[in-house]
Formats: C-alpha cells, structure tokens, sequence
C-alpha cells in the first residue's frame, strides 16, 4: 500500500515538472500570438471579446486536463 | 511580464502558483475560490474591476476541470445544476440591484461587510455543530435505493421535512436519489444568487451547504453539481463583466494553466474523503472571508 503511495506520488511530481516546463512555453506562446489580437478586439468589440474569453477559457481547460491525463497516464506507464 | 489588456506587470508563475492552490479548494470544495483570488489579484496591483472580472473568467476555467473529474467519478447531477443555473442568475441579478439601491443610499459598504460577516461566521458555526455531530454518532451513510451516493447529516430531520414538502412540481434527481419541489431547488439556488451578487464571487460558501442540508444532496454530488451550476453562473458574469471592459483573459489564462492542476487534485482528493468530512474541512473558507470582510472594515484599506 505504502508502495503504491509512493508511486504515485513520485508519478505526479514528476507530472508536475514536465508540465512545469511545458505551462512556462505556454506563457511566451500566449502572451506572443494572443497578446497584441486580444488587446484590438477588447478595445473594438466588446461582444466578439466577450464571447471569445470564455470559448478561449473553456478551450484551454479541455485541452490541458487532456495534456495533463496524458502524462499521468505515460509516466505511470513508465514506473510501473 | 506585461499584460497588455489591462496594463498590469504580474508574474505568471506568481499566477500559476495562486490558481493552483484555489483549484485544489475549488476542486476539494466545489467552490469558486474568489475570496482568495480577489484579495490575491488586488495584492499585486491590478485593479478592483479588472480582479472581479478576470477572477470569474478563471473560474469557467477551472470548473470545467473539475466537473469533468467529478463527472468521472459519479459526482455531477447535471439535471439539478440546469434548474439550479436559473434561480442563481435570477438571484444574481437581484444582489446586484440590491447593491445599487445602497450605493444610492450611501451606506453600501458598511451593510455588505457587516452582511457578509455574519453569513459567513452562521455557516462555519453551523457546519462546524453539524458536522463533529454526524461524525460522532458514526452512524453509517443511508443507501439510496437508486444506488445514488448518500451521506449522513445532523440535519437530516429537517432535510426530510423539507423534502416531504409536496409542493408541485415534483422534480425527481436520480442521480442523487432526492426527489423535492422545483421550488425549494428554485429559492435555494436564488439566495445563492442573491449573495453571489450581493457580496461577489460565486457563493459556493453558501449554495455547497444548503445544497447538502436543504436539499439533502449528498456531500460529494453537492461538490460537483455545484461546480457544475458555477461553470454557468460565471460564463454568465465573465460576459456581462468582458463587455464592461473588465476582463484580462491573458491573465485569466495563465492563472489557469495552475488551477487546471490544481482542481484535478481536489477533485480526486474527494474519493478519500467521507462527506462530514469533507463539511468539517470547508469550515476555514468563510472564515477566511470573514477574516477579508474584517480587515477591509478595521483598516479601510480594500484587499
């Protein structure tokens, strides 16, 4: 039991490293491409920003808890 | 690093670091978390609009994490959280016009914070009576004839008055194996409403509990159903606050890029967890907010 415990927390630190890296090219992929778009169509339309944050908002937790389930899944793979 | 929409300098591991841990609460709890991410957005010198705003859009986020990890697990009744998004945003609506009646008045600041103290300090007391209760008499969880997860309450008395209520229409919830009045569902999810526009966030604080005790909805579907009810409520405020210009989506994003770790964590956490439990270690989250309300009143100084 305390075995299995371990596992998975060295697993999950591990998930948390990887992912780590991967959120810190996201912050420099986001603020560089989004940044400057985002900022015109907050200031211009009001609405199409609106509806924009939450499709964005929603569209990014999907696809990380689908990055995030995927690493779990592979560094378990691995230690096991 | 710069955020250009709002013009604020922010460290977005700072960012990352505060969205994880209000999604390990938001996941554990059901709670949206913006007693915590309000003051700690205002800390590094954003603006109160731009906190509330940007604080929602990171709620949508994060409850979309959390729900599907709830739904995994049995956790989300999705027929009650539909009923329950349309008393919240009716409830929501009357808050913020009660609010506006006040700032007429004069005195809007002085009647929220002494409000908001004692909702708060009535729920952890309440919660805290009722939940060493329920874990004392070790009496064990009701089966559901649905095979509907169930949990003992202190309260279940009045629950079940309540539940006996034949108040038509009858809605039936097999997912949580409750049938009550459209009604009583209705003026719960409208008071939670109500104070969400009242006092701000997404009164989680609020609707987790009465959802367990007026409802009589077992502890761990009150948990997702709530962040279930919460994706609605703050899609709804993240619209209404982006098109008053009060919403940094970049920041919203990246503080996500945490909680979306963050509330997988709490939502697993959960399966550990028996419900009194889980009630006995919520009773901290309005405290905390009282302890916010106090020291805003105390120092005048909005955190």
């Amino acid at each position: 039991m305390k075995k299995e415990a371990f596992k998975t927390l060295r697993a999950f630190l591990v998930e948390l490293v990887i992912y780590a890296v991967l959120v810190v090219g996201y912050f420099f992929l986001v603020l560089h491409f989004l940044g400057e778009g985002l900022q015109r169509i907050a200031q211009d339309h009001r609405y199409t920003y609106a509806g924009l944050a939450i499709l964005l908002m929603i569209g990014q937790a999907v696809l990380l808890q689908y990055v995030t389930t995927f690493l779990l899944r592979l560094i378990r793979g691995r230690t096991e | 690093m710069f955020f250009p929409i709002s013009g604020a300098h922010i460290s977005p591991i700072y960012l990352a670091v505060i969205g994880f841990l209000i999604g390990i609460l938001g996941g554990f709890f059901g709670v949206g978390g913006s007693f915590i991410a309000g003051p700690a957005l205002r800390i590094v010198g954003l603006d109160w609009n731009f906190a509330v705003g940007t604080d929602l859009a990171h709620i949508v986020g994060k409850s979309v994490v959390a729900v599907r990890q709830h739904r995994a697990f049995g956790n989300v009744d999705l027929k009650l959280g539909l009923v329950m998004a349309v008393g919240t945003i009716g409830g929501a609506e009357v808050g913020a016009q009660l609010i506006q009646m006040l700032k007429r008045a004069g005195n809007v600041n002085l009647v929220v914070s002494i409000v908001s103290i004692v909702v708060y300090l009535s729920i952890s007391t309440f919660m805290i009576w009722e939940s060493r209760k329920s874990l004392a008499a070790k009496i064990p969880a009701p089966v559901s004839k649905g095979g509907a997860k169930q949990d003992h309450s202190a309260f279940r008395p009045v629950t079940r008055a309540i539940q006996r209520l034949k108040l038509a229409p009858m809605v039936k919830l097999p997912a949580s194996g409750v049938t009550i009045s459209l009604w009583v569902i209705l003026a719960v999810a409208f008071v939670g409403g109500l104070f969400s526009g009242f006092l701000g966030g997404g009164a989680g604080y609020i609707r987790m509990p009465s959802m367990v005790y007026v409802l009589g909805i077992p502890t761990h579907l009150a948990v997702g159903t709530d962040l279930f009810e919460i994706i609605i409520s703050a899609s709804y405020g993240t619209f209404t606050h982006a098109v008053k210009g009060n919403v940094d989506i970049l920041i919203a994003l990246v503080m996500h890029t945490g909680a979306a770790i963050g509330a997988q964590i709490g939502a697993i956490a959960t399966q550990y967890f028996a419900g009194p439990k889980i009630r006995l270690l919520f009773v901290p989250l309005p405290l905390i907010g009282a302890a916010i309300v106090i020291y805003t009143l105390m120092t005048g100084h909005k955190l």
